[in-house]
């Protein structure tokens, strides 16, 4: 349980920090921009309590709004992905059966479920967070693609990191 | 009561989705409409503090460019040694002159975050108050127009870029000085601009220098970018054109804040004006 805590807490400190400082100046063609930061929610163990799980996607967004100068966006699109992510969780994981506290982790999950669901909830917190930020359907073609540019290039970031902190042993 | 009770805590998610929801829109729109004057955004104490930071570190892997616009800038100097009446190396510089009176005076600053690539971009520089920034001062850097003030703290400001959205500044053909407007292009792309409103009368060409017209915040004839687009999509009764800003706004250092004299006294006055209308 306090391992949990500490890892969670360092995994906030260490996303925002390679978002604010390293992916914020990333841009490819003014189209795909990674949003890396999400990985926190979407990494969160799955009997995480609904009432702590808002707050937290909440405090996420506000942090990265205060370093993006965006108050509310980043915020608004991070609550709309823990509800998703609630929903996801309800359809596709049987709650009972496991122990210790598992987390949604590349893993313990295996490829295809972990696929799935980082590429839905990547999709829907950026489809959000660039309709939110634009706030116009005039151009929503452009958005569109960027929306989906960025999606790639975020969801092939998320995957990398679970290679990264991939242990053969913990699958089931 | 107590089935609405049960009601709340089986689908406890949507409620709270709810309130959360509800609350970050509020916030967004509320703090995106008055000028971003919030506790967040990266000119309160803490992130500003860690900005200026990890910023000593981004210094050391872009001197080669901080170099090279220097010696360019020394070069433009001391073309101009004669009238160059504003370029300062400190902090302030003044010109005492009983036949000239100082209208503009420049206060030097160093870019301490920037971003080129959302709809809204703004920059924070190390100036606040304190050396006497104030709220609606232009920004130049060597190479042509930056931004505007738009909120300023003890020790920082933060600056509404150039690639903003909502940023507009009256700018003017070099040449023929035929008046227009400058905004952003609407590509999201940081090298390209629009200039907008020039009269049908004008004949402008490729190439040619846009300027600012000194109608606004900053002195007559600071570059803009140069025209590479005559015929964009749009118009109609006047010209639009496409303009590439004479400003790298992703490699964004060293920036002077120009503070305009006189800027209260042709505020006051307009407004008169308007009153009478």
């Amino acid at each position: 349980m306090i391992r949990t805590i500490i890892i969670n807490v360092l995994r906030f400190i260490v996303l925002v920090f390679i978002q604010v400082f390293l992916l914020k100046n990333i841009t490819l063609y003014n189209l795909s921009t990674p949003y890396l930061y999400i990985l926190f929610i979407l990494l969160l163990p799955f009997e995480t309590p609904n009432i702590l799980l808002f707050p937290l996607a909440f405090i996420l967004g506000l942090t990265i709004d205060a370093f993006y100068d965006t108050p509310g966006l980043h915020a608004a699109a991070c609550v709309i992905l823990a509800l998703v992510r609630v929903m996801f969780i309800n359809i596709t994981v049987q709650k009972e059966g496991f122990d210790n506290e598992p987390e949604p982790t590349l893993s313990i999950m295996g490829f295809r479920w972990f696929f799935t669901y980082i590429l839905v909830l990547t999709l829907f917190h950026h489809f959000f967070l660039f309709n939110l930020e634009v706030f116009n359907l005039s151009d929503i073609q452009f958005t569109l693609s960027r929306i989906v540019l960025s999606t790639l290039f975020t969801v092939f970031l998320i995957l990398i990191s679970g290679l990264l902190f991939y242990r053969r042993k913990e699958r089931k | 009561m107590r089935n609405l009770l049960i009601f709340i805590t089986k689908y406890n998610a949507f409620f709270l989705f709810l309130i959360f929801e509800l609350s970050s829109i509020i916030i967004y729109v509320k703090y995106n409409s008055f000028q971003k004057a919030s506790v967040i955004n990266s000119s309160n104490e803490v992130t500003g503090r860690l900005y200026t930071q990890i910023n000593g570190l981004y210094d050391y892997l872009s001197l080669k460019e901080v170099n090279d616009s220097l010696a360019r800038e020394n070069a433009r100097l001391r073309n101009q040694q004669k009238s160059s009446f504003y370029i300062d190396t400190i902090a302030r510089h003044k010109i005492n002159d009983t036949v000239f009176k100082t209208q503009y005076e420049y206060i030097d600053a160093k870019v301490i975050n920037n971003s080129t690539n959302h709809s809204y971009n703004y920059i924070t520089i190390n100036r606040g108050s304190k050396d006497g920034i104030t709220v609606g001062m232009g920004v130049i850097s060597g190479a042509g127009i930056v931004g505007k003030v738009i909120n300023v703290t003890q020790h920082l400001a933060n600056v509404q870029s150039m690639l903003n959205k909502d940023t507009r500044f009256s700018v003017m053909l070099a040449n023929n000085r035929e008046i227009g407007y400058i905004r952003w292009g609407d590509d999201l792309d940081p090298t390209k601009g629009m200039l907008m409103d020039v009269t049908n009368n004008a004949q402008p060409k490729l190439g040619e220098m846009v300027v600012t017209s000194g109608y606004s915040l900053f002195p007559q004839g600071i570059p803009v970018g140069r025209i590479t687009n005559l015929h964009p999509k749009g118009g109609g009764i006047s010209l639009n054109m496409e303009v590439t800003f004479s400003v790298d706004f992703s490699k964004l250092q060293y920036v002077d804040v120009v503070d305009y004299k006189f800027a209260k006294e042709q505020e006051g006055l307009e407004a008169l004006q308007k009153k009478d209308d």
